[in-house]
C-alpha cells in the first residue's frame, strides 16, 4: 500500500491513459453526484411536508360549531350550534384527567393600523393555552397571560410579519396600534415554523374579544389537548366520549354528523406520519437505486479496463510480473481514481445543494441537504464495490497465462 | 545451462486432444547460440514458451541452470522468468503507452530495483542497442527493428540466464532483420546464451545450432559454420 514506487508506476499509468480514467473517475463522481442531489432534492421535500403537517401540536381535538340537521330532544333540525365559556370550563371540570389545555378561539378579521401603515389581519382571541397548542414562539415580549383574561386588558401579540409591516424597522413592544379602532397596546411578538400566512396573526384575550362584542361570553371554537401518552387509540377514546358529552350537553343527536364538528389532530398525525415513512421510503429508495446503478457503471467499466489491459498485463507477467502484484497494481489503481473522483463528486453534489437550496423553495423543496454522514458512507460504499468490482476481473486476469495473453489475433 | 528430458506436450481441443511435443530431449551449453527450426505448427513456440515457463509440460524434466523447474505455481513461475530469462517477441509486445526508457526499466522494476538505478541501468541497455536517443520515444514513435531492439534491451536489462527469441525477425524486411542478428550476435559473444526460434535459413545460419523440429520430435541437430550479420549489414 505505501510502497512509493509502486505509487509511482500507478501514478505514471494513471496519467497516461487518460481516456480510461477519465471514464472511471466520472462515473463514479456522477454517480455520487446524483445520488446526494437526489438524495438531498427528497430531504427537501420530506423539509417541506414537515413544515406543512407538523408544526402545531399533534394532541389536539378541534370542536367547531355548526347546525344541526336532525330534530332532537324536541329542537328542530338547522338549528345554529355556539358555545360559550361555561362550555370551555364544562370540558375542563368533566376531564380533568384527559386535558391538558382548553382554550377558546374566536377569529375575527380586522383592519389594523399603526401610524400611516395599515393592512388587514386576522386576530385570533384566545387563552394562554394557546401558545402551545400552535407552538407559537415567541420572539420579543410575552404571550397572552391570565391576567389579561381577568382584566379584560387590550394587551395584543403580533406575529413577526406583522411587525414587519407595520413597524418596519421599529421595535413594536409597548408600542400602541389601532385594531378595528380598538387601540391596543403590543405586549409580545412571535414566530411560527408554520410559514407566512401564520405569522401574519394577532393573538388578543378572549374575554377582550368578548367585552368589545357587548360582553357576550360567545366562543368561536375550542381547543382541547389532551396529555401525548394518551397514545393515538386513547385520544380516539377521548374524542369518543369527548363527543358523547359535548353532544348530550348542547343537544344534539349523537348520529347528526353536522351539528358539532370535531376534528381530532392525531388522526392527521398518523396519515401525515405515514406519508413521511413512504417519502422516507421514496428517498432511500432512489438513493440506493443510484448507488446500485453507480456500483453497476464502476464493474462494467472495470470489465472494460482490465480486457483493455490484457496484453499489457501478458507483458508484465512475462517480465516477472507476480498475479498478485498484477491484482494489486489493477485494484489500487482502480480505488484511487474511486475514491479521489468520488470525492470530487461528493462536494460538487454538496455545492449544488447549497447553491441551489434557497431557489427550489417554490417547487415544496425546502433547504435540501444530506447530512454528511450519508454522504461519505455512500462514497465508501460505492468505493468498496469498485474494489469488489475491480477485484473479480484483475485475479481473472492475474490467472490468465501470459501466453494467452501474448497471443496475436 | 539447459537440459530437457522426454519433454511432452498436448492441448486439449474439446474432447481430442492434440500432441505438440512427444518427447524432446535436448541440451544447451551456456554461451551457445541455438536456431529452432521447423514447419509451421512442429511445436517450436511451445517448446520455447515451456522453456520460457510461460506454459506448463505434460511430462518431462526440465533443468535450468541447475535448477529443476517443476511444480511450479504462477508466483514462482513469474519469479523465476524475472531472473533467468528474457523474451523477445515477433510482434515486440512492448507497453504502448510506456517510453522506450520505461518499457526497459520494467523488468527491473519488478526485481525491485530502486527507480533511479532503474533508469541508468535502462538508458545503458538503450545505449548498447544504439537507440540512447529514443529513450523519451513511445513505441508507436519508432520503426520496426527500433521496437525489437528496444524489446531486446528490455530483455537484457534485467540480465537473465538465458534469452529466448520467438521469430525476432518474423515482422522485420531483411536489412533489419540482420541488424537485429547482428544485435544478437553481438549479446551471445559476450557470453549469454540465446535460444531463436525462426523460420528463415539465413536467420537459422546465423546461429551457431540448428535445431529442427518436426511433428513434435526433433529430427536434426548440428552445429553450422556462423554466418555474421554485420557482413551483411
Ligand atoms: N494454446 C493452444 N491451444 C491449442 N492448440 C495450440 C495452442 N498453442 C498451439 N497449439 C497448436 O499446437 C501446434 C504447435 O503450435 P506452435 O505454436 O508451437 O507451432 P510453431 O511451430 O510455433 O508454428 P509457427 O511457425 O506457425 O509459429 C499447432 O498445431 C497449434 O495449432
Ligand atoms: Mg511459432
Amino acid at each position: 500500500m505505501f510502497n512509493r514506487d509502486r505509487w509511482r508506476e500507478i501514478f505514471e499509468t494513471i496519467g497516461k491513459n487518460k481516456l480510461r480514467t477519465f471514464l472511471s473517475g466520472f462515473t463514479v463522481a456522477l454517480g455520487i453526484f446524483i445520488f446526494i442531489i437526489l438524495f438531498g432534492l427528497g430531504n427537501g421535500l420530506k423539509n417541506t411536508f414537515q413544515e406543512f403537517f407538523l408544526d402545531d401540536a399533534s394532541n389536539a381535538i378541534f370542536i367547531y360549531p355548526g347546525r344541526t340537521s336532525m330534530p332532537y330532544k324536541g329542537f328542530k333540525a338547522n338549528r345554529r350550534i355556539e358555545f360559550k365559556n361555561e362550555d370551555v370550563e364544562d370540558i375542563k371540570q368533566n376531564f380533568p384527567m384527559f386535558t391538558e389545555y382548553v382554550t377558546p378561539r374566536i377569529t375575527r378579521s380586522e383592519l389594523t393600523s399603526f401610524k400611516n401603515e395599515s393592512n388587514t389581519y386576522t386576530t385570533r382571541a384566545v387563552a394562554p393555552g394557546h401558545q402551545f397548542i400552535e407552538k407559537t414562539i415567541l420572539m420579543k415580549g410575552r404571550y397572552i397571560n391570565q391576567m389579561d383574561l381577568n382584566k379584560k386588558t387590550k394587551n395584543a401579540v403580533i406575529g413577526r410579519l406583522v411587525a414587519k409591516d407595520l413597524f418596519k424597522k421599529e421595535d413594536p413592544i409597548g408600542k400602541y396600534i389601532d385594531v378595528g379602532s380598538t387601540v391596543f397596546k403590543v405586549v409580545g411578538v412571535f414566530q411560527d415554523d408554520g410559514g407566512d400566512n401564520e405569522e401574519r396573526y394577532i393573538y388578543i384575550p378572549y374575554t377582550t374579544r368578548q367585552l368589545l362584542e357587548k360582553s357576550n361570553d360567545k366562543v368561536g371554537q375550542i381547543i382541547v389537548t389532551f396529555p401525548k401518552e394518551l397514545g393515538h387509540v386513547g385520544a380516539v377514546a377521548f374524542e369518543k366520549s369527548l363527543k358523547k358529552f359535548f353532544k348530550d350537553k348542547k343537544s344534539v343527536d349523537p348520529r347528526d354528523p353536522n351539528g358539532i364538528y370535531f376534528q381530532n389532530l392525531t388522526d392527521d398525525l398518523k396519515q401525515s406520519q405515514q406519508f413521511a415513512v413512504v417519502l422516507q421510503l421514496i428517498v432511500s429508495f432512489v438513493g440506493l437505486g443510484t448507488l446500485i446503478a453507480g456500483i453497476i457503471g464502476i464493474s462494467n467499466i472495470m470489465v472494460f479496463v482490465v480486457k483493455e489491459r490484457t496484453k499489457e498485463l501478458g507483458i508484465r507477467k512475462a517480465l516477472g510480473a507476480t498475479p498478485r502484484s498484477v491484482i494489486q497494481m489493477v485494484l489500487q489503481e482502480s480505488v484511487f481514481i474511486t475514491a479521489i473522483s468520488g470525492y470530487v463528486g461528493l462536494f460538487l453534489g454538496i455545492a449544488v445543494l447549497k447553491n441551489v437550496g434557497l431557489s427550489l423553495e417554490e417547487y415544496f423543496i425546502k433547504n435540501p441537504f444530506i447530512d454528511f454522514g450519508t454522504a461519505f458512507a455512500a462514497t465508501i460504499v460505492l468505493i468498496i464495490f469498485g474494489a469488489i468490482a475491480g477485484y473479480i476481473p484483475a485475479k481473472r486476469a492475474s490467472r490468465i497465462k501470459p501466453i494467452v495473453a501474448l497471443r496475436d489475433e | 545451462m539447459i537440459q530437457i528430458k522426454n519433454l511432452h506436450k498436448s492441448y486439449k481441443m474439446g474432447s481430442s486432444s492434440l500432441h505438440v511435443l512427444k518427447g524432446i530431449n535436448f541440451d544447451v551449453e551456456e554461451g551457445e547460440l541455438v536456431a529452432i527450426m521447423g514447419s509451421s505448427g512442429s511445436g517450436k513456440s511451445t517448446l520455447l514458451n515451456i522453456l520460457g515457463m510461460l506454459d506448463g509440460a505434460d511430462e518431462g524434466e526440465y533443468i535450468l541452470d541447475q535448477v529443476p523447474i517443476k511444480n511450479l505455481n504462477e508466483t514462482k513461475a513469474a519469479k523465476y522468468r524475472n531472473k533467468f530469462l528474457g523474451f523477445v517477441f515477433q510482434s515486440f509486445n512492448l507497453i504502448n503507452y510506456k517510453s522506450a526508457l520505461e518499457n526497459v526499466a520494467l523488468p527491473l522494476y519488478y526485481q525491485g530495483i530502486p527507480r533511479k538505478e532503474r533508469q541508468v541501468f535502462a538508458l545503458e541497455y538503450l545505449d548498447r542497442v544504439g537507440l540512447k536517443d529514443w529513450s523519451t520515444h513511445l513505441p508507436s514513435e519508432l520503426s520496426g527493428g527500433q521496437k525489437q531492439r528496444v524489446a531486446i534491451a528490455r530483455a537484457m536489462a534485467s540480465r537473465p540466464k538465458v534469452l529466448l527469441a520467438d521469430e525476432p525477425t518474423g515482422a522485420l524486411d531483411t536489412k533489419t532483420s540482420y541488424e537485429v542478428m547482428d544485435l544478437i550476435q553481438k549479446i551471445n559473444q559476450e557470453g549469454k546464451t540465446i535460444l531463436v526460434v525462426t523460420h528463415e535459413p539465413d536467420i537459422a545460419h546465423m546461429c551457431k545450432r540448428i535445431v529442427l523440429l518436426k511433428d513434435g520430435v526433433i529430427i536434426e541437430d548440428k552445429k553450422v559454420d556462423q554466418v555474421l550479420a554485420s557482413a551483411h549489414v
